[in-house]
């Protein structure tokens, strides 16, 4: 813990001398005390644009998190959709969101819809790709050991292959939390009318360039938050991969 | 009783190459309630053999019967996310048990088997005899006439190995069942089986098949085990 923040400390007494030893025009790069300034001053509106993009990112991820099980379960049981569908999927990520989210809300509109397709879009294959990949890990042994035992493939997926493969879906989940921001920005930038990536437009637009970067930083401390509450979450629901690392080998 | 006859079995070479004959021509015999251990060098289709007898492959020549066998894996393959009494409950649970009755049924053998008081405890929390002892307890209450030991003790060092040979051969005194034990250890052999057979290297075929008489428990400097120990690496052509 803190380690991260000295290293951070010693990077922002770098910038804040850069700023102001060498002369550098805030309007093209601001002191860290003009964001934290900017960060304190306008912290309703951030605040109520935060909430914006929150709620679309949380739906997003949730929306993606169980498409994205579904999917992995269905590919795990067809080899035949698995060999069509993997491809396409791969395929997928291919298009730059960039491109993509204007053409969603040129059909779809300002409203909430396009910007949720898009992040639950980036966040589904990480999540897919793992999930899978957690599925079919399973030892072989694992599975001709039920097998004696009588037990049916769906027994074997209850009993072994589903929580075998918890642990690569968080995994997956906290890849696509760091991306979903990404896209949620992407998106609003598209067509909002509300949102950080909205306010991060306007305020570049407008050479705020302070407010801009507070603007930043509040999407990269809620990165930060999604993430450390989804490590928290696998660590109370998946307790034994934690302390499994934990224990000294004999 | 089980009864192989004629057994072959070939797998398809990797990447096109040379297929590979695990088994050619195999025929074994196992009565019922008798402990046979097969022996044989690394890759002489002991594996396949237990495969076989429990009806998880099929040979591609000759007959196999078998009543209901459950596997032992090399491995013990514990579930890291279910306790000692719940992991060795699996078949039970896959039978159709409830949570509470599966794990009632096997709370008194963890008594028996020495393991009282680790009911709670997780795989990793385990030393290496103890979760073999689970293992082999899950294989038990799979309740299946045959058990099928896949080197049960290769991964354990020297002193838990010695330690569980001679665990292993209390444990089938009390519970009679049709064991086919698999093991590199010839002395293994020796002490826990009524019957030694011994396997060719591959294409593995039957090259020897000893009959240990002595009575158990069996100690590994009997004249009798050291005898029969010498005869098995004889027939494997190792010098003694």
């Amino acid at each position: 813990m803190l380690l991260p923040v000295l290293a951070l400390l010693a990077l922002l007494g770098v910038w804040e001398l850069y700023v102001d030893a060498g002369g550098v025009s805030s309007l093209v790069l601001p002191s860290p005390h003009a964001v934290a300034t900017a960060l304190v001053d306008d912290r309703g509106t951030l605040w109520h644009n935060l909430k914006t993009t929150g709620v679309e990112i949380v739906c997003g991820i949730a929306i993606a998190a169980v498409a994205g099980l579904l999917l992995s379960v269905w590919l795990h049981f067809s080899l035949v959709a698995r060999r069509a569908l993997f491809p396409l999927l791969v395929a997928s990520q291919a298009i730059p969101i960039v491109i993509l989210a204007p053409l969603l809300v040129l059909w779809l509109g300002f409203g909430l819809l396009p910007k949720l397709i898009v992040i639950a879009l980036v966040c589904f294959f990480p999540i897919v790709v793992t999930t899978l990949y957690g599925l079919q890990a399973v030892e072989p042994d694992l599975t001709k050991l039920l097998h004696t035992f009588d037990a049916s493939p769906r027994q074997t997926f209850w009993h072994v292959e589903l929580p075998s493969a918890l642990p690569w879906l968080f995994t997956g989940a906290k890849l696509a939390a760091v991306f979903s921001v990404i896209g949620a920005v992407f998106a609003e930038q598209a067509g909002s009318t509300s949102g950080l990536g909205y306010l991060l437009g306007v305020t570049v637009a407008n050479l705020e360039t302070a407010e801009a970067f507070a603007t930043v930083f509040v999407l990269a401390a809620f990165t930060i938050l999604l993430f450390a509450l989804l490590t928290l979450f696998e660590r109370r629901a998946l307790p034994w991969v934690h302390r499994q690392r934990e224990t000294p080998t004999r | 009783m089980i009864q192989i006859e004629g057994v072959s079995r070939t797998f398809a070479g990797r990447r096109g190459g040379e297929p590979v004959e695990a088994l050619r021509d195999l025929s074994l015999t196992v009565a019922t309630d008798e402990t046979v251990a097969v022996v044989g060098a690394s890759g002489c289709g002991k594996t396949t053999l237990l495969e076989l007898i429990c009806g998880l492959q099929r040979p591609d020549a000759g007959t196999v019967h078998s009543p209901p066998a459950a596997l032992m894996p090399q491995r013990d393959l514990l579930l890291p996310w279910l306790s000692a009494l719940d992991n060795a409950g699996l078949a039970l649970r896959v039978a159709g048990f409830a949570r509470q009755r599966a794990r009632d049924q096997v709370q008194p053998w963890f008594e028996r088997f020495g393991l009282s008081g680790f009911e709670q405890a997780r795989p990793y929390e385990l030393s290496g005899g103890m979760r073999q002892r689970v293992a082999f307890l899950r294989t038990l209450l799979a309740g299946k006439p045959v058990l099928a030991l896949d080197e049960p003790f290769a991964a354990l060092d020297a002193i838990t190995r010695a330690e569980m040979q001679g665990w292993l051969s209390r444990a089938l005194a009390e519970e009679q069942r049709t064991v086919v034990l698999v093991t590199h250890d010839v002395e293994e052999a020796v002490l826990l089986g009524d019957r030694v057979v011994v396997l060719s290297p591959r294409p593995g075929h039957v090259i020897a098949d000893l009959r240990v008489a002595s009575p158990r428990p069996r100690t590994r400097t009997d004249p009798s085990v050291v005898s029969l120990r010498a005869a098995a690496l004889d027939a494997l052509g190792v010098a003694v």
